[in-house]
Formats: structure tokens, C-alpha cells, sequence
């Protein structure tokens, strides 16, 4: 049951009207390797915030999404081996296939924030601006409601993991 | 009164920690200590100008003209590689911003639990498993984030590496996940070039001996003598060198794992990257994806952009490669996340350490622009210096 005592209808708004209460880290999966994997493992922190199977779903795309990018197949030899017999200049007018993939994902993100996040005060940080080490979810509070649930960062720490 | 400032846009490279040193602009990246590089492409350079100039007038002339032009194109690829190695982000881990440093502490405090006063805290160790291994990720005091699985801190650039392999004075930067297969092509092909020009000068001599005797030989190509020499040395370094990496390469390890012994077999510990299989791993390291790098060098900073108040209507043009100011043009090199960082420059740049602390955009919604508007870090920094002058 969500708890809603703002209506964010979009990311203006969000701006406008809302402040920085506490921000989330989704850590990276390192069970596979070191392919770029996130955990899909739900913060107590966005329990009153967004319901469990949209969030799931977001990660679990962007999690397809990096997979894609990383895989080792026909296509990513063949544009290695080319790459490679123009002693790699080509990389100066082509655009590699991971970064068409990082393109893709930066639109999913956006579209996410627009559609999903930003109504329910939320916003997810690219993580390849954090080194793809991370995702970052900032929890907004709407200025004129005291500090809800999830309101200051002191109570972040008391998650147990 | 409104202070007038003049605009001067701040690149992200120049604000960067560690101890990198960039060139035209933020494109290249390179450790401070460039003398050893300088030599390497003397060297190159110096070597191979001696082959054409002695070497191939006599050699294409009395055996066949394809060899300096194989010679150029091995040259041509030898420095290519060398430059992509030594200018390209090995890897680099960007460092944690204060909000998640202070998350990941919070998560070893509640790990560690109450550690009793003189007592040493438990070191800081998060351990995964990999393919089954129990891998354990170190915590990087400097960088403040737990080091993925092979990545390293380099101290001599002071930079967290992914997949770091060993900082090579030689082409003046670290070896790291993005640029390791240039680095191994560089040695491999300087290998090929070292033999070629070794062979074929010695190939020379003898040729021109036989018709005018050894010491005119020598006497009329002087340059000669240094060639065999440099390549005679360069040859035992290079070569074993190309050796190692390709035995590395065939085993998916990286020269720190190697030196540690990682995987060495005690302890049972065998390599959880390795696919057990010598092409797999072979073109997992040669051909695999080529990784973009997280470290944004060319974007503007986004506490200083401040305009003449003059210009409020009409800020300078920014450059299409700002992604704060360009939200639906991709960036060319660079992802872009262009709204959460409008959201987030917007927001917590208000809150983030600043003379005038503030958390909301101020007075009439009309002056703050849509989404969508080209001058909108342009115009929010407008609004807060007129603020600061207030």
C-alpha cells in the first residue's frame, strides 16, 4: 500500500517542489563474473515508495541491457576483428555497439524517471555516472510534508544487510 | 549589484583526483611521468628512420621494394597501438561521491557490529562468490568504494583500475581493461618489427659485404651498427615480454594476479574467470567488447558556469558536447542521463556545499526554463549568482 502525500506529475514538478531526502545504492552482482550485473534485491528504503514488481522490472532490463552490451559473440568478434585490421581507427567514426547499447539504456532510464519514478518521488541516476559501480536512487520529500518514512538519512543506516 | 564573471567552462578532467595528466583538452590521459614513454618513442622513432634511410635504398633496389613498405605499415601500426595505449582511461574507477561513501560506511559499521573499544575493527572485506570461488573485495581508503573483482589501486596514478594488469613506464600509463589488448598488440607487433628490422639489416651486411667487403659496409652505413645493436637488446625484453602476456591471456589471468598468485592453485584456489578453454580466453581478452570509459573527461563541471549578468536573455552557446545542457542530443562519446543529472544539478547543487546555502529555485516560476531548454544549468547559475550578489 502506498503512501502517497504528494502528486509529482512529472520531473518538473519533482524540481520545483521537492528536496533531496535520502539517496539509495543498488551494489553490483559479482556472481557471474565480471560482467556488469546489478542486484535486483529490493531497499527497505522504497517499500512505501514503489511497489516491488515495477522496480524489480527496471533493474532486471537494465540488467538485459548490460548483458547485451557485454556479449561475447559473432558480432562482437567480428567488430573486434575489423577494428583491429584498421589498427583501431575506426573506433574514431564508428560508434561501438556497447555504446549504442549505453545510448539505449540512458533513453530506458529517462523514460523510466518520466513515467514511473519521478511521480512517486523517485529518481535513478545512470550508473554510468557512477562508474556503472552502482545505481543511485534519490528519494525526494515533498517541501511541505515533515519528514515521512523514509525521511532523514540517519534512519538509512539501520537497514541491517 | 549583480557581479559580472566572465565564462570560462571548466571541464570535468580538470577537476579529477589522482595523478593523471591530460592533454588536448581532456582526449588524452597519461601518468605524470612521461620521460620513459618520451624514450620508447625515441627509440621507435630513432630506430626505425635509420632502417629507411640505410637500409631500404639497397634493399628495395637488390631485393624487392616490399620490404620497407612492410616496414612502414608494421611501423605505422606499432606507434598506432602505442598511442592508443598510453593516451586511452585503462579503466579508471571513478571515486565515490561523499552520499555514497557515507552509505557504504553505514553498511560496514552495521556488518561489523559493535567492535569493543581498543580493539581494532575487523579489516574491511566483502566477500562474493564467483563461478563458484568465494572472491574477496578489498575496501580502497582512497577511492572509498570496494574494489570490484581484479581491479587494483595504482599508486603511482593514484587510480582505482578495472581489471588492473601493471603500470608500464614504458608507454607512460597503466595497463587496465580498456586498453590491455592494445598494449599486447603493441608488443606483439613491436616483436615483429624489432625481428623484421634485425633480420634485414643483418641481411644488408652481409649482401653489401659480399661485393664491398665488411668494413666499407660498415663505413657507408654507419647507422647500421646502432640498429642491430638496439634491436639485439630490445629483442630479449620485447619478445619475452609478448610471451608472458600471451600465457597470461591464454589463462584470463592479469599480471598482478600472476605476481600475487591469485590463482596460483593453494588453498585450492583456481582462476573463476578463466572459461578453462585457450580461445575462449583468447577472445575474451583480444576481441571482446570495447569498454566505454566511466570516467567523464570532456563534460563540464556543474558548480561553475557562471555569464555576464548582461546576458541573462542570452547565454554564449554552450558546446554540443555538455550533456547537463543538451538533454535529447546524445552526447558523441559520452552516455547521457541528461535529466536526472538537470534534476540532480538543480537540486542538490543547492544543497551541496555552497556559500549562499538554498534549497529551492527561487521566486517566479517563469524563470526557471522547461526540461527540454538548452540554457537551463545556464540559466539556474544565472538566477543563484544574482542571488549571491543580493
Amino acid at each position: 500500500e502506498i503512501s502517497a502525500p504528494w502528486t509529482f506529475h512529472n520531473l518538473q514538478e519533482l524540481r520545483h517542489s521537492a528536496s533531496l531526502a535520502n539517496k539509495v545504492f543498488l551494489q553490483r552482482d559479482y556472481s557471474d563474473g565480471t560482467t556488469c550485473r546489478f542486484q535486483t534485491k529490493f531497499p527497505s528504503e522504497l517499500e512505501s515508495r514503489i511497489e516491488r514488481p515495477l522496480f524489480e522490472d527496471t533493474v532486471k532490463r537494465l540488467n538485459i541491457y548490460y548483458a547485451e552490451a557485454e556479449k561475447m559473440g559473432g558480432q562482437s568478434y567480428l567488430e573486434g576483428c575489423l577494428a583491429c585490421a584498421t589498427a583501431y581507427l575506426i573506433f574514431l567514426c564508428m560508434e561501438t555497439r556497447y555504446e549504442k547499447v549505453l545510448k539505449k539504456i540512458g533513453r530506458y532510464i529517462q523514460e523510466q524517471n518520466e513515467k514511473i519514478y519521478a511521480p512517486r518521488g523517485l529518481l535513478i541516476t545512470d550508473p554510468i555516472e557512477r562508474g556503472m559501480r552502482v545505481i543511485e536512487i534519490s528519494i525526494y520529500e515533498d517541501r511541505g510534508s515533515s519528514g515521512s518514512c523514509s525521511g532523514s538519512s540517519s534512519t538509512s543506516g539501520s537497514s541491517a544487510r | 549589484m549583480s557581479a559580472v564573471m566572465i565564462a570560462r567552462k571548466v571541464r570535468k578532467w580538470e577537476k579529477l583526483p589522482g595523478k593523471n595528466s591530460f592533454c588536448c583538452d581532456g582526449r588524452v590521459m597519461m601518468a605524470r611521468q612521461k620521460g620513459v614513454f618520451y624514450l620508447t618513442v625515441f627509440l621507435i622513432v630513432g630506430t626505425c628512420s635509420l632502417f629507411f634511410a640505410f637500409e631500404c635504398p639497397y634493399l628495395a633496389t637488390h631485393l624487392s621494394p616490399a620490404i620497407p613498405v612492410f616496414a612502414i605499415v608494421l611501423f605505422l601500426f606499432v606507434m598506432a597501438m602505442l598511442l592508443r595505449t598510453s593516451f586511452s582511461d585503462p579503466g579508471v574507477l571513478p571515486r565515490a561521491l561523499p552520499e555514497e561513501a557515507t552509505f557504504i560506511e553505514m553498511e560496514i559499521e552495521a556488518a561489523n557490529g559493535n567492535v569493543p573499544a581498543g580493539q581494532r575493527p575487523p579489516p574491511r572485506i566483502r566477500n562474493v562468490q564467483i563461478n563458484g570461488q568465494i572472491v574477496k573485495l578489498k575496501y580502497c581508503h582512497t577511492c572509498k568504494i570496494f574494489r570490484p573483482p581484479r581491479a587494483s589501486h595504482c599508486s603511482i596514478c593514484d587510480n582505482c583500475v578495472d581489471r588492473f594488469d601493471h603500470h608500464c613506464p614504458w608507454v607512460g600509463n597503466c595497463v587496465g581493461k580498456r586498453n590491455y589488448r592494445y598494449f599486447y598488440l603493441f608488443t606483439l607487433s613491436l616483436s615483429l618489427l624489432t625481428i623484421y628490422i634485425f633480420t634485414f639489416a643483418i641481411v644488408h651486411v652481409v649482401m653489401r659485404s659480399v661485393d664491398s667487403g665488411f668494413v666499407k659496409t660498415l663505413q657507408d652505413t654507419p647507422g647500421t651498427v646502432l640498429e642491430v645493436l638496439v634491436c639485439f637488446f630490445t629483442l630479449w625484453s620485447v619478445v619475452g615480454l609478448t610471451g608472458f602476456h600471451s600465457y597470461l591471456i591464454s589463462l584470463n589471468q592479469t599480471t598482478n594476479e600472476d605476481i600475487k598468485g591469485s590463482w596460483s592453485g593453494k588453498n585450492r584456489l583456481q582462476n573463476p574467470y578463466s572459461h578453462k578453454n585457450i580461445v575462449k580466453n583468447c577472445c575474451e581478452v583480444l576481441c571482446g567488447p570495447a569498454y566505454p570509459s566511466v570516467l567523464d573527461r570532456r563534460g563540464l563541471t556543474q558548480d561553475d558556469l557562471p555569464v555576464p549578468a548582461s546576458t541573462a536573455a542570452q547565454s554564449n552557446p554552450v558546446p554540443q558536447t555538455t550533456k547537463t545542457t543538451a538533454p535529447l542530443i546524445p552526447n558523441e562519446h559520452t552516455p547521457d542521463d541528461a535529466k536526472s543529472s538537470i534534476a540532480d544539478s538543480a537540486i542538490s547543487h543547492a544543497e551541496k556545499g555552497s556559500p549562499s546555502p538554498k534549497k529551492e529555485k527561487p521566486s517566479t516560476p517563469a524563470k526557471v526554463p522547461p526540461l527540454a531548454s538548452p540554457e537551463t544549468d545556464v540559466e539556474a547559475s544565472i538566477i543563484i549568482a544574482k542571488e549571491k550578489a543580493l
